[in-house]
């Protein structure tokens, strides 16, 4: 039994939601990992690395410079018949590529599994996370997406796999690339951060969000948002935690003015350690926080940035 | 241009569901059900393309019970022209629901099908993409912005590190994400209108497609809850008890 897993990768290496993806399919039996994109000496090199992988393909052409679904489905699809389980993390490019690989092999994919039961039973939640569904499927190749908040990931050195070049396939040609507007930060990702500070409406603006940098840098923090807060503006998409933003878990999440919906529960309450500051006591946050400061935040986040400095 | 609009009938995005206490699903008897927010956005969406003369028709299409023709007349009064109802008990997953929306799409012969990013009661993320791969079509997933011009359309998609824009061929599918659009209400008037639009109902059988699931639930469980916290009187206690009790700073 072999699993084949598609890696993020970036100019640090192998993404962390990747590795968390990597730690899954492990629980199968043996894995083979495939990088796309150019230049992919260093992303082969350190894809070689990670423990339990004995194969790395590699696909570096210009085709994949960019991550398109149509010409990235093609290729795993010519990889598929050799595999009995194909994985990605539930990034936004793996839940881009995996369904169309499963529809092009009949298999119903199993999305942001969160428990690996046996070679064809999987635990996923459902329902923003209020309930968890172990599922058992019947397709000949399982085509999954790995929840990484779920997942320890496999350590990032360890492991000498081979590294070959993927077959050349036909790629279609009905999408195009054509830019791409990355927020920059200095900061953690969100999914791979030790904490994470999160502001909502109650930030009022985006300015404001410069409240929470030096308690992010301090805390070494990611920063994220709830819906409200990347709707209105103040931050972009990419802050949004929750049932249809990113799904974190990491050993401190720090709610700012956020009221606590059903929605923004789902992609944090598996954190370690909860931390709510709202001014208004009966927010739904506190139900889920380990700590829950009433105050208003335009006083406790000064308060708390000198605090946190008196080491 | 046609667009096609599938809409799925949910938990509305309010209720908190429970499960059952024989673990064999969830409690949706008595509970409010609404159509799936992200596909109020798609249909907007078409509305939008309609209005800018860019549509022509737009056709929604609910595949499950009998009561999702009522998820089709939101959609109907909300601007769409005619609805589908593939009706079936059968809890549909994914891959069944793209291959009857490929039925349709092969008779229906549309330029452009919209669909939500993700169900909120299954979080599967999944039906768009497999109806892209099962007719051969590009797919713009996760839309924050669409722009059609000639013989294509343009999509700015929401993804991990921000924004992507990509160009497709036409015929397309794409998925919606949060920020395309603010969905309007329906006005008395259009709902009244809506009565008079027509649904036609068909069976899976009729489109050639057996939805039984592939996916076996074998139990549904309630996650851990997690232990009632405490609150604190001060910043100074909070950083004293997350350095001394919690240990993560
Ligand atoms: C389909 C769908 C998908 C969604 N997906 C997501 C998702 O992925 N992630 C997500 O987060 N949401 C999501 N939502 C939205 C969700 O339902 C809520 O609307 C949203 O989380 C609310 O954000 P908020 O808590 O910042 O704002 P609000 O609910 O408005 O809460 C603001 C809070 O700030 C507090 N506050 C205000 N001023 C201060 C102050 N000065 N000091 C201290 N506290 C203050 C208030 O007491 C209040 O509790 C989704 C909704 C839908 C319908
Ligand atoms: N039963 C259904 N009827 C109509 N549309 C559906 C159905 N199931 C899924 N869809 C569409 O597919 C999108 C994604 O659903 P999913 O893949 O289940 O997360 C939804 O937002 C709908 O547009």
């Amino acid at each position: 039994m072999t699993s084949l897993v598609l890696l993020d990768h970036d100019a640090t290496g192998i993404k962390q939601p990747s590795r968390s993806a990597v730690a899954a399919a492990s629980k199968l039996g043996d894995v083979h990992v495939l990088v796309t994109g150019r230049d992919l000496a260093a992303a082969a090199a350190a894809a070689a690395k990670l423990p339990g992988v004995s194969k790395v393909l590699t696909a570096d052409s210009d085709d994949f410079a960019n991550p398109l679904a149509e010409r990235l489905a093609a290729l795993i699809l010519a990889l598929a018949p050799g595999y009995t389980h194909l994985l990605a993390p539930a990034t936004a490019s793996g839940k881009n590529v995996m369904p169309r690989v499963a529809a092009f092999l009949d298999s119903q994919p199993i999305s942001d599994i969160a428990e690996v039961i046996d070679a064809d039973t999987f635990v996923r939640p459902f329902y923003a996370g209020n309930a968890l569904a172990t599922v058992k499927s019947s397709d000949k190749i399982k085509v999954i997406t790995v929840r990484a908040a779920s997942f320890d990931p496999c350590a990032a050195e360890g492991g000498s796999a081979s590294i070959e070049p993927a077959p050349s396939v036909d790629l279609p040609s009905n999408s195009r690339f054509v830019s791409s507007e990355l927020s920059k930060s200095e900061r953690p990702e969100l999914t791979a951060a030790r904490v994470v500070v999160s502001g909502g409406r109650g930030m009022q603006n985006g300015e404001n969000f410069k409240l929470l940098d030096p308690i992010a840098d301090m805390l070494g923090a990611a920063v994220g948002a709830s819906r409200a807060a990347v709707d209105a503006g103040f931050v972009p998409n990419d802050y949004q935690v929750g049932q249809t933003g990113k799904i974190v878990a990491p050993e401190l999440y720090v709610a700012i003015g956020i009221s606590g919906a059903i929605q923004h529960l789902a992609g944090m309450k598996d954190s370690k350690v909860i931390v709510a500051i709202n001014k208004d006591e009966e927010a739904p946050i506190f139900q889920v926080a380990d700590y829950g400061l009433v105050a208003d935040l335009f006083t406790a986040l000064p308060e708390l940035a000198a605090e946190l400095e008196k080491a | 241009m046609k667009i096609l609009v599938p809409v799925k009938r949910v938990v509305d995005y309010n209720v908190k569901v429970r499960v059952k206490a024989d673990g064999t699903g969830v409690e949706t008897a008595g509970v409010k059900m609404s159509m799936n927010p992200f596909d109020e956005i798609a249909i907007e969406e078409a509305v939008r393309l309609k209005e800018k003369g860019v549509a022509t028709e737009i056709v929604a299409i609910s595949v499950g019970v009998a009561a999702c023709s009522e998820t089709i007349r939101t959609a109907l009064a909300m601007g769409a022209d005619r609805g589908i109802l593939v009706e079936t008990d059968v809890a549909v997953e994914p891959i069944a629901v793209a291959k009857l929306l490929k039925a349709i799409a092969e008779k229906e012969q549309p330029q452009l099908i919209i669909l939500g990013k993700q169900a909120i009661d299954d979080d599967m993320s999944a039906t768009g993409q497999m109806l892209a791969a099962l007719l051969g079509w590009p797919q713009g997933t996760f839309a924050s912005k669409v722009t059609v011009e000639d013989g294509g359309i343009t999509v700015t998609r929401e993804v991990d590190g921000g924004l992507e824009t990509v160009a497709l061929s036409l015929p397309a599918v794409v998925t919606t994400d949060l920020r395309l659009n603010e969905p309007r209400y329906a006005s008395l008037p259009n709902i009244m209108k809506a009565r008079k639009k027509p649904i036609d109902i068909v069976k899976p059988a009729d489109l050639g497609v057996d939805p039984t699931p592939r996916l076996t639930v074998l139990k549904v469980t309630e996650p851990a809850k997690r232990q009632a916290g405490q609150k604190v009187a001060s910043v100074a206690e909070l950083v004293h008890k997350l350095r001394t009790e919690a240990k993560v700073i």
